[in-house]
């Protein structure tokens, strides 16, 4: 029976992080896409202000009380920085950057007076424990369940629930807030119940992953899924899969190298931005690298074929086509006019005269070298020089 | 209360809680003021890999260690949200919030890292989350009145360009001013005001104080100077309070008392300060609502007077309440002190009538012209 109980241990604290990591990238597609990052940043933070009033109130650290309070403190940390930024006497950043820290202060200050009563500190809040969560259980059918697996299963049902039925809507929320008034929805109100959301599932997770680390969880999948495709279905998908991945391999690593577990599944989760910015096949870094590469030797062999075609047949033609014109003329490097040459090469536009032993043997135009330089230069330039 | 403040602790907490309202109280001006204030957010959370591996490194709470490490990683990360924005199609904000949330992942990592490592060595590493006033070591006052005095003489030596990139960057290019390297410039600056303050503020919390103080001076004046150095005064006003505060209470972290005072001293501003704050703007709007009210009845009267051909013309209290309802009191009262109308008797009728004096009658005929017709 405890071999049992302890040797599903891992696979306890596995399902927690993928249920977070599901239930954060199932929202965050939509606030990602929206532009509300930040303000996932403020309610992630804002919560733990709502957590110990709820605390202080009722007496419940978590549980169905909790939650209804995390949905008003979402509600109530927008609703402010919006207060504050309509009075336009300061731009939407800064009241982001005012509210919420007025808010995680007095949170922590609470938390600070009540230390001796809450079996809870500060650190807790905000970075969580994921490995203690098994602590905590309630028997579900005979079997003892964490109850915070319970209520991320629960609110993980909510979330889809929410993306399903309201895709339509969150999808011109999202992309045409203007469009989705005109048509009779309501975009500020499914905004406001996305952040309510959020909200939910950042009090059911803290006590797994803690308040801040929250925000990788919503945030990063997302963005990464954001950089691979163009497609919303594709990018909630590879979103949530993204998430998965990063829970596993980050419970192996924190394992292997005796770290918090929570933060190494969040740290993955950027490891896979990281790897998605770097190698992206059509918006990464290499890849955009590579296409502005293979489009500047493109144009470089074209300028090469015109080149060649305006001095086919003058004077200077013997001089002019060849490699070391391109270095002294063009002022090319050589590492440019060979890599333009075998690229104008392997395209058939240009051959060598035979025998190539010398390297400036001419460069002669192949038949479709010369239709293209015309299609390129209709009026061949006078070619004296 | 004197007790305390001879004490050698808050003598030093006091001087760190000046030189820290200093700086971040200059430099936040400057990122308010360019829309930075969320990258402040970003790369105060970024600082703490930083701060472990400085501990790591270094094997114990060196500040210098630390603070080191902390602007590594925060400028590490500012370079990360500039390359992510520059090169992706992903909103400025979404890049914030990735490099904001995977630094700091990273950072409590390093500190479970740290903390397994070394139990001993780890003391008083919690305190740079929240900050933590009363460690602060007399050497540690050298390092911040260092930064202090190296970040307010760059803004001296950079101010003119500064403030021209700050408010109106195009111009400054047109101008021919280094405008990229001036806004990194003023970015590193963000970085090492939050670094400052890691030791009292605390990383979650030091985008606060960046932006509290700026933002309050902000609504007090228009010139650039007079928002610096009222920013400059507010963070100090809110660095030593709060420092005192907790220093006197057990168990308050120093952060989020800081941040409060910064709040309050925002909430103030924003209700009180001249021309922009919410009560004057009120107290105008009412105003000119009164004087709006008045140049209405005066106007009635006025038509009345030009419909009977006659300017003495007794316009009866009754016609004019009909019209103007419950204004109608208090602009026949305004308009009275003013000297435009007056009360006069009509027999033999018993109700109050008023009457254009000829001030009123001027003042009526140029509201007319000025308005064109009036019905």
């Amino acid at each position: 029976m405890i071999d049992a109980v302890f040797a599903s241990i891992p696979a306890m604290i596995l399902a927690t992080g993928l249920l977070v990591g599901l239930s954060g990238a199932l929202l965050g597609t939509f606030l990602v896409l929206r532009g509300a990052s930040m303000l996932t940043d403020a309610i992630s933070h804002a919560i733990v202000l709502g957590i110990i009033t709820v605390w202080l109130l009722t007496g419940h650290l978590s549980g169905p009380v909790q939650l209804i309070g995390a949905a008003i403190t979402g509600v109530i940390t927008v609703a402010l920085t919006q207060l504050v930024q309509r009075t336009q006497l300061v731009r939407m950043d800064t009241a982001i950057g005012l509210v919420f820290p007025a808010m995680f202060a007095l949170g922590v200050l609470l938390i600070n007076l009540n230390a001796r009563n809450v079996h809870l500190d500060v650190d807790a809040v905000l970075l969580g424990e994921i490995a203690f969560v098994w602590i905590d259980t309630t028997p579900v059918l005979g079997q003892p369940v964490p109850v915070a697996l319970l209520a991320l299963a629960v609110v993980f049902a909510v979330n889809a629930g929410f993306v399903l039925l309201l895709w339509k809507e969150l999808k011109l929320a999202v992309f045409d807030p203007a469009l989705a008034t005109s048509l009779g929805f309501a975009p500020g109100l499914v905004f406001y119940a996305l952040l309510s959301l959020t909200s939910v599932t950042a009090v059911a997770s803290f006590e797994a992953v803690g308040a801040i680390l929250f925000i990788a969880f919503v945030i990063v999948p997302p963005a990464t899924a954001f950089l691979l495709t163009r497609r919303l279905p594709a990018m909630l998908g590879l979103s949530m899969a993204l998430a998965a991945a990063a829970c596993v391999t980050g419970y192996a690593l924190a394992v292997l190298w005796d770290v918090n577990i929570g933060a190494m599944m969040a740290v993955m989760t950027g490891a896979g931005f990281a790897l998605a910015l770097a190698f992206g096949p059509r918006d990464g870094l290499l890849a955009r690298s590579r296409a502005r590469r293979a489009e500047a030797l493109g144009i470089d062999s074209l300028t090469l074929v015109v080149h060649l075609a305006a001095h086919e047949g003058t004077r200077r033609e013997a001089e002019e086509n060849t490699r070391p014109a391109l270095i002294r003329h063009l002022g090319w490097s050589e590492g440019r006019a060979r890599a333009a040459l075998r690229n104008a090469l392997d395209a058939g536009l240009v051959a060598r005269a035979t025998p190539p032993q010398s390297h400036a043997a001419p460069l002669l135009l192949t038949a479709e070298g010369r239709a293209r330089a015309t299609r390129l230069m209709p009026l061949r330039p006078d070619a004296a020089d | 209360m004197w007790d305390l403040l001879s004490s050698h602790t808050v003598q030093t907490v006091l001087m760190g809680a000046v030189f820290l309202g200093l700086i971040s109280g200059a430099l936040g001006a400057f990122a308010v003021l360019r829309g930075q204030s969320l990258l402040g957010d970003a790369v105060s959370h970024a600082a703490l890999p930083g701060v472990a591996l400085g501990f790591l490194v270094a094997g114990g709470r060196e500040l210098g260690a630390v603070l080191i490490g902390a602007t590594l990683s925060g400028g590490l990360a500012a370079l990360s949200v500039m390359l992510i924005v520059s090169r992706t199609r992903l909103k400025p904000d979404a890049a914030l919030g990735v490099v904001l949330s995977v630094y700091f992942a990273l950072g409590v990592v390093l500190l479970s890292h740290v903390q397994s490592q070394s139990g001993a060595a780890s003391a008083g590493l919690s305190g740079f989350l929240f900050g933590q006033a009363a460690a602060t070591l007399r050497s540690d006052l050298w390092i911040m009145g260092g930064l202090a005095g190296f970040a307010l003489a760059l803004i001296a030596a950079l101010w003119k360009e500064a403030k021209i990139v700050s408010f109106d960057p195009d111009y400054a290019r047109a101008l021919g001013l280094p405008v990229a390297r001036v806004q990194a410039a003023l970015t590193v600056m963000v970085a090492l005001a939050i670094v400052a303050g890691l030791q009292m503020v605390g990383v979650i919390l030091m985008v606060a104080l960046l932006i509290a103080p700026a933002a309050a001076a902000r609504q007090w004046t228009r010139s650039l100077a007079g928002m610096v150095g009222l920013s400059m005064g507010f963070a100090v006003v809110a660095g030593v309070t709060g420092a005192l505060i907790s220093a006197s209470a057990r168990g308050l972290a120093t952060g989020p008392v800081i941040v409060l005072v910064a709040t309050a001293i925002v909430l103030l501003s924003l209700a009180f300060a001249p021309e922009r704050g919410l009560l004057d703007r009120a107290l105008a709007r009412r105003a000119r609502t009164r004087s709006l009210r008045a140049d209405q009845v005066l106007g009635t009267i006025h038509a009345l007077a030009r419909s009977h051909d006659d300017p003495a013309y007794k316009a009866e209290l009754g016609m004019l309440r009909a019209r103007h309802a419950a204004a109608t009191g208090p602009a026949l009262a305004r308009l009275t002190a003013r000297g435009l109308v007056r009360e006069v008797a009509h027999p033999p009728e018993t109700t109050p009538h008023w009457q254009m004096t000829p001030e009123g009658q001027a003042r009526a005929e140029a509201l007319r012209e000025g308005r064109g017709r009036d019905d």
